[in-house]
């Protein structure tokens, strides 16, 4: 064969021909617009309608962006530099848009909300990707006292005792957790109370209230009962930690940062700060609803379905007005907490009404024999839940988790219908109220819609990565 | 069980059986949870009686027996400024149920069509419904409801514009007049006993539509014979009424919207703040119900539509017949939690000014007579009724509609 | 164990007990800020500018109690309400005091239980049109759009007006003023209707002030003033008699530009008795002497306040009418401080 080659045989090629390209009916970008774009007569006459709208808008809204206008100090001398044109007057972004990140937060202390941000992700992180080391979690727990310190300012050393308090019980409870779950939930409320409440006066003013009832039924005057020691009352020495911290602050240890009120917190910033709280503190509420639904104890499971199918039940703005209005009237006047502590409390019950059925959802997916292998271990009931039952159904549940707290963080612009000035309550309070930018609409509502959606589609996205990562697990 | 394990009671009993032995461990648990709750609600309670005793106030229903003192846009029912507080409650429900149900079915045809959209394999239909649905749905529906409202008060013209020789603004067909106002619609104008016997036989016809499809279907089981559906369908719904129409005389015309003094007249007003609360819950509730629908539809596994296929039916036919009824089992229950939502979003018209129930009892009445605490639970009484009554026919329909397993 | 998880229980809820009812005056003095209820922001009366600083005629009047109480004008926290919310907030002791544009009627006096300790602001409703409409009298409104800002005492007055004369509206119910306004100058209603120092304070910063007309007629009385709690009298003193003292300081011509010299000692003994050099009016009120003499200098006199927030000078330019002394022909009337 090999002489062949010196054969001077011309009709015998020695190299392959280029492989020639398809013809272009079936190749290349006119069989994938034939395929994808024109394949019948039904999808060529929706795609020339489609094309029609996009091409549409683009002609709407392209010179809106290719004229807009910066660097006014009102929306007359935005028109006046337009002329009649359409344009965007993007001025107003540039003069607000501090007031729509921060609302009234003043401007020296910018950099704290945005080192909490910034921390915030780094505690995140580890929640969210598990591949993570798990240490930063250490960071997480520690993360909503320094950002509470970050934001709201004030004494460090509440924030850091506070932390302490909660530690010291914690390893009180762990003492107790392997004898007795209910009993180390005890010691853990007992050990909290005691560091940072005043249990004490609590009981003491029960007993005092007992027997004034008692005293009256028997015809008696009203009774105090109070434990005094020297000329102090003993309750008036709780709670414990409240003295230490006055004692820190007033040391040369004392450190603190500019106190902000609750009312100049505001912008985008408050929408994150409820969105990340309420979902954090909705998820434990929901898990401990969830199990009370399930729970064969007549009394809770009856306490928890009504509770879950009350909040379900009404808009969560007659839930803000609840907080509002009427919420004030149960609190003792002198306590009476903060607005946005209400609001927090409000948001929280309803969001964890909402992940409770979730969760309640991934609890009934699991197979009876995940139950009846816990009990033939010889688990008691928190046993097999925190370890069989639980780490299953939460896995499950974690997008349905995701989608609701996406939900909660869209619902925080409502609390602009209270006059709190979040993103759009700052937008319809303030800066469209201001004397030059009556008339300015969208460009403020379409900054405030990009931001949402940025947040929201990330959320959103991760969830969806979070459900292929966790469906390989059963294939 | 458990109880088996259980040590008998000869050693009497010990206080520590409460919470160790599993016969009386519930029921301690249960009375620890009863008095802690009873404990708070005391507190609340307390904490209530005297706060109210501090600033002399009190609970009392009569507010609502009193004369409202204020005038409502949209009346569905009589009504007038000396009607009672209980009246105005009454026309705020019933504005919030119109809002409720225009929005459920407007938003139900734009979910359905975006959900089907985007499994078209059209691209570019496709990739529009995609960013539609991502769109709508990650950005709250109260930036909508504003931008939707601010947009189409500055957008579109004043009535006055449609006035003079060479007006600024034109009625379409002239039926129509689109202003920032709102949009005014022709109504019907019903001409006496006439007009009722019109209706009727309208009425009797939409009966007759589905009495035949029904006995279409049956005949169809039965006997294997196919009646044709589409055009019989349309024949009763119009035929009859146009016979009726014109035998009884014309009974029922169209009154079309006239520009007089300041507005409109005539006909129906679509006020902007219905408009625009509608559009927007229907918009941002489609792009969720266009996901439960893709959902449903991909629910239905390749092979039944491949059956199908392989039994001879024609496309439209595998849809109808094998896809769609076995993919609303998995799409009606999410679809109607969405309903739940347009009813309870509805509730934000307060931002828009429409007045629902959330803007006349929870809005002007609260502030008029300043009793928060009265208006605020007839609120949600109210918001929780429709939300019950609507889960309990979703319990009905799912129901009759589960799969019946043998 | 079982008796401690009671307890731990328990005192977690009994965290919410307390002691209600302390007088009010003592609890700003204890807390050191005066937390007082204003509007969600009204050009001229209260609004935040853009650092968020609380500027305007109602902030004014919580500045001079704050002086008054605390000896710090700005120790007060603006705390925003709405119509829906400003009554709760105030009965429910969030705050301390509301200066917001409030209508003092019977029954929010009697039936809401609350005292009103004068009117800083004599009002009254009025309708704004655009110029171009060609309408001279309110009465020719029939059949227009009327958009009206919720939660005041607006719409009862706007309906019981078109009831009396027996002529048709449709009134447009907007949450916020600002958006009331964006409607109206978008031409989604006719008339804008609101109280008459609103809707001038508003006309005058419109692109066009001069398209639009405030009609002639005044369909009510809006005494409007600052409120407290009923029952807790002597922080209701407090909040009148600084009300009180600011218009008398105008009618006795006290201003914050001779106070420090009048405050030495003069000849007119009210003026004495006012700025505390003569008599024991303070120590009455459970003050100092020269608490007065503070709430006068927060931001001057009654005058000097209306001039600089409101009066003809500002963009808003009201002018004084109803609310000159009484000396001058208006409705400021202070009791005499003896």
């Amino acid at each position: 064969m090999s002489d062949n080659t010196n054969n001077d045989v011309s009709y015998v090629r020695t190299e392959f021909l280029e492989p020639s390209e398809p013809p272009m009916a079936v190749g290349g970008p006119v069989k994938w617009i034939k395929d994808n774009l024109f394949s019948s007569w039904f999808n060529s006459i929706l795609t020339v309608i489609a094309l029609y709208f996009i091409i549409r808008i683009a002609v709407g809204v392209y010179p809106w962006f290719a004229n807009s206008v910066w660097g006014t100090d009102g929306l007359a001398a935005c028109r006046e530099i337009l002329d009649g044109a359409t344009g965007a007057c993007f001025s107003i972004l540039q003069e607000r848009w501090n007031q729509m990140l921060f609302g009234f937060y003043p401007s020296e202390e910018y950099w704290r909300p945005i080192v909490g941000l910034i921390l915030l992700a780094v505690a995140a992180a580890p929640v969210l990707f598990w591949t993570l080391p798990r240490q930063l979690l250490y960071f997480t727990g520690i993360y909503p006292f320094l950002a509470y310190w970050l934001v709201y300012g004030g004494s460090i050393w509440f924030p850091i005792l506070l932390l302490v308090a909660l530690c010291l019980s914690y390893l009180a409870y762990a003492r107790f957790v392997k004898s007795s779950f209910v009993g180390a939930i005890a010691v853990f409320i007992i050990a909290f109370s005691v560091l940072m409440l005043n249990p004490l006066g609590g009981l003491l003013s029960l007993v005092s209230f007992v027997a004034t009832q008692l005293s009256q039924l028997l015809g008696g005057g009203d009774v105090t009962v109070d434990l005094i020691i020297g000329d102090r009352r003993l309750s008036d020495l709780m709670p414990l930690f409240g003295y230490l911290q006055g004692w820190l602050d007033g040391s040369f240890l004392g450190l603190a940062l500019p106190e902000v009120t609750t009312r100049d917190v505001g912008g985008f910033m408050l929408n994150m700060i409820l969105g990340t709280i309420c979902v954090s503190l909705s998820i434990p509420l929901g898990i401990v609803l969830a199990l009370g639904r399930q729970s064969n104890l007549p009394v809770i499971k009856g306490f928890c379905v009504i509770f879950i199918e009350f909040i379900r039940g009404v808009p969560l703005i007659t839930l803000l007005f609840v907080a509002n209005v009427m919420l004030a009237y149960f609190f003792p006047a002198e306590s009476n907490p903060d607005l946005i502590l209400r609001v927090i409390i409000m948001i929280t019950m309803f969001s964890a009404a909402y992940i409770a059925e979730v969760i309640r959802g991934g609890l009934a997916a699991l197979p009876r024999g995940q139950y009846e292998a816990g009990d033939s271990l010889g688990l008691d009931y928190p046993q097999s839940m925190r370890l069989i039952i639980l780490p299953q159904a939460l896995k499950i549940s974690i997008p349905g988790i995701v989608n609701v707290a996406v939900g909660l963080f869209k619902d925080t612009t409502l609390v602009s219908v209270i006059s709190m000035f979040d993103l759009v309550g700052i937008i319809r309070g303030p800066i469209l109220g201001s004397t030059q930018w009556t008339g300015i609409y969208w460009e403020v509502f379409g900054f405030a819609a990009l931001l949402f959606f940025v947040v929201c589609y990330g959320i959103s996205q991760y969830s969806q990565w979070l459900e292929r990562q966790l469906a390989t697990d059963h294939r | 069980m458990s109880t088996t394990t259980d040590p008998g009671t000869e050693g009497g009993f010990r206080l520590s059986q409460l919470i160790y032995d599993t016969r009386y461990r519930s029921t301690t648990f249960q009375v620890i949870a009863v008095a802690v709750l009873a404990y708070c609600l005391y507190q609340l309670y307390g904490n209530a009686r005297q706060n109210f005793a501090d600033a002399d106030l009190n609970i009392s229903w009569l507010f609502l027996w009193e004369p409202a003192g204020y005038d409502i846009n949209q009346r569905p029912i009589e009504y007038n400024s000396q009607s009672t507080h209980l009246r105005a409650s009454i026309v705020g429900a019933i504005n919030t149920i119109i809002v409720a149900v225009l929005a459920c079915i407007s938003a139900t045809v734009i979910g359905v069509f975006a959900g089907v959209a985007r499994l078209s394999n059209n691209w570019i239909v496709s990739k529009m419904m995609s960013a539609y649905v991502e769109a709508f749905r990650n950005v709250p529906v109260l930036i909508w409801i504003l931008i939707i409202f601010l947009a189409m008060s500055n957008a579109f013209p004043q009535p006055r514009a449609f006035r003079g020789e060479t007006p600024d603004a034109e009625m379409l067909w002239g039926m129509f007049a689109f202003t920032n106002r709102g949009v005014y619609v022709p109504s019907f104008v019903n001409d006496g006993a006439m007009a009722t016997i019109f209706w009727l036989v309208i009425l009797a016809s939409i009966v007759g539509v589905f009495a035949y499809r029904r006995y279409a279907k049956k005949l169809l089981y039965d006997t294997g014979r196919l009646l044709p559906t589409g055009w019989p369908s349309l024949a009763i719904l119009i035929v009859p009424g146009l016979l009726a129409y014109f035998i009884l005389g014309q009974p029922v015309g169209l009154e079309n919207p006239e520009l007089k003094g300041f507005n409109f007249q005539g006909g129906v007003h679509l006020r902007l703040s219905l408009i625009a609360l509608w559009f927007a819950l229907a918009i941002y509730t489609g792009a969720f119900i266009a996901e439960n629908v893709r959902a449903g539809i991909q629910a239905i596994s390749k092979g039944q539509t491949e059956a199908a296929a392989s039994l001879g039916l024609r496309p439209g036919r595998i849809m109808n017949l094998v896809v769609l009824p076995q993919a609303l089992r998995v799409i009606i229950p999410p679809l109607i939690s969405q309903y739940l939502n347009i009813t309870k979003n509805s509730s934000l018209a307060i931002a828009v000014g429409y007045m629902d129930i959330t803007g006349t009892l929870g809005g002007i009445t609260l502030n008029q007579t300043g009793r928060a605490i009265e208006c605020v639970l007839l609120l949600m009484l109210f918001y929780l009724c429709v939300s019950l009554l609507i889960s309990f026919f979703m319990n009905i329909y799912n129901n009759a509609m589960k799969l019946k397993e043998r | 164990m079982k008796k401690s998880v009671i307890l731990g229980a328990l005192t977690v809820a009994g965290m919410a007990a307390g002691t209600a009812g302390a007088a009010t005056l003592d609890d700003v003095k204890a807390r050191g800020v005066l937390n007082c209820g204003v509007t969600t922001g009204v050009p001229g009366f209260a609004e935040p500018d853009a650092d968020g600083v609380w500027q305007g005629f109602d902030v004014a009047v919580c500045r001079a109690v704050a002086a008054a109480v605390l000896n710090d004008p700005t120790a007060v926290e603006f705390v925003p309400t709405t119509g829906k919310t400003r009554f709760t907030a105030l009965a429910a002791g969030e705050i301390d005091m509301l200066a917001r544009n409030t209508t003092w009627t019977f029954s929010r006096d009697v039936d809401l239980k609350f005292e009103f300790t004068g009117v800083n602001y004599y009002d009254g409703q009025g309708f704004m049109v655009p110029a171009d409409l060609g309408v001279a009298s309110a009465a020719d409104l029939d059949g227009a759009t009327v958009c009206i800002q919720t939660g005041t005492t607006t719409e009862l007055n706007l309906a019981d007006f078109f009831r009396a004369n027996g002529i048709s509206y449709e009134p447009v119910p907007i949450e916020t003023g600002s958006e009331a306004v964006q409607l109206f100058l978008a031409g989604s209603c006719d008339v804008y209707t609101t109280d008459r120092s609103a809707l001038a304070a508003q006309r005058a910063n419109f692109p066009t002030p001069d398209d639009y007309v405030v009609l002639p007629e005044v369909v009510s009385k809006e005494p409007l003033g600052p409120l407290v709690r009923h029952g807790d009298h002597e922080w209701g003193d407090v909040v009148r008699w600084t009300l009180n003292a600011l218009i008398t300081a105008e009618e006795l011509g006290v201003t914050s530009a001779n106070i420090e010299e009048l405050s030495g000692g003069t000849n007119n003994p009210e003026i004495n008795r006012l700025l505390g050099s003569e008599g024991t009016l303070g120590e009455m009120l459970g003050l100092d002497a020269e608490w007065a003499k503070r709430a006068i200098m927060a931001g001057g006199n009654y005058g000097e306040v209306f001039d600089g927030n409101i009066g003809e000078a500002t963009n808003i330019g009201l002018a004084r009418g109803l609310n000159a002394q009484w000396t001058d022909g208006g409705l400021l009337y202070s009791p005499p401080f003896r």
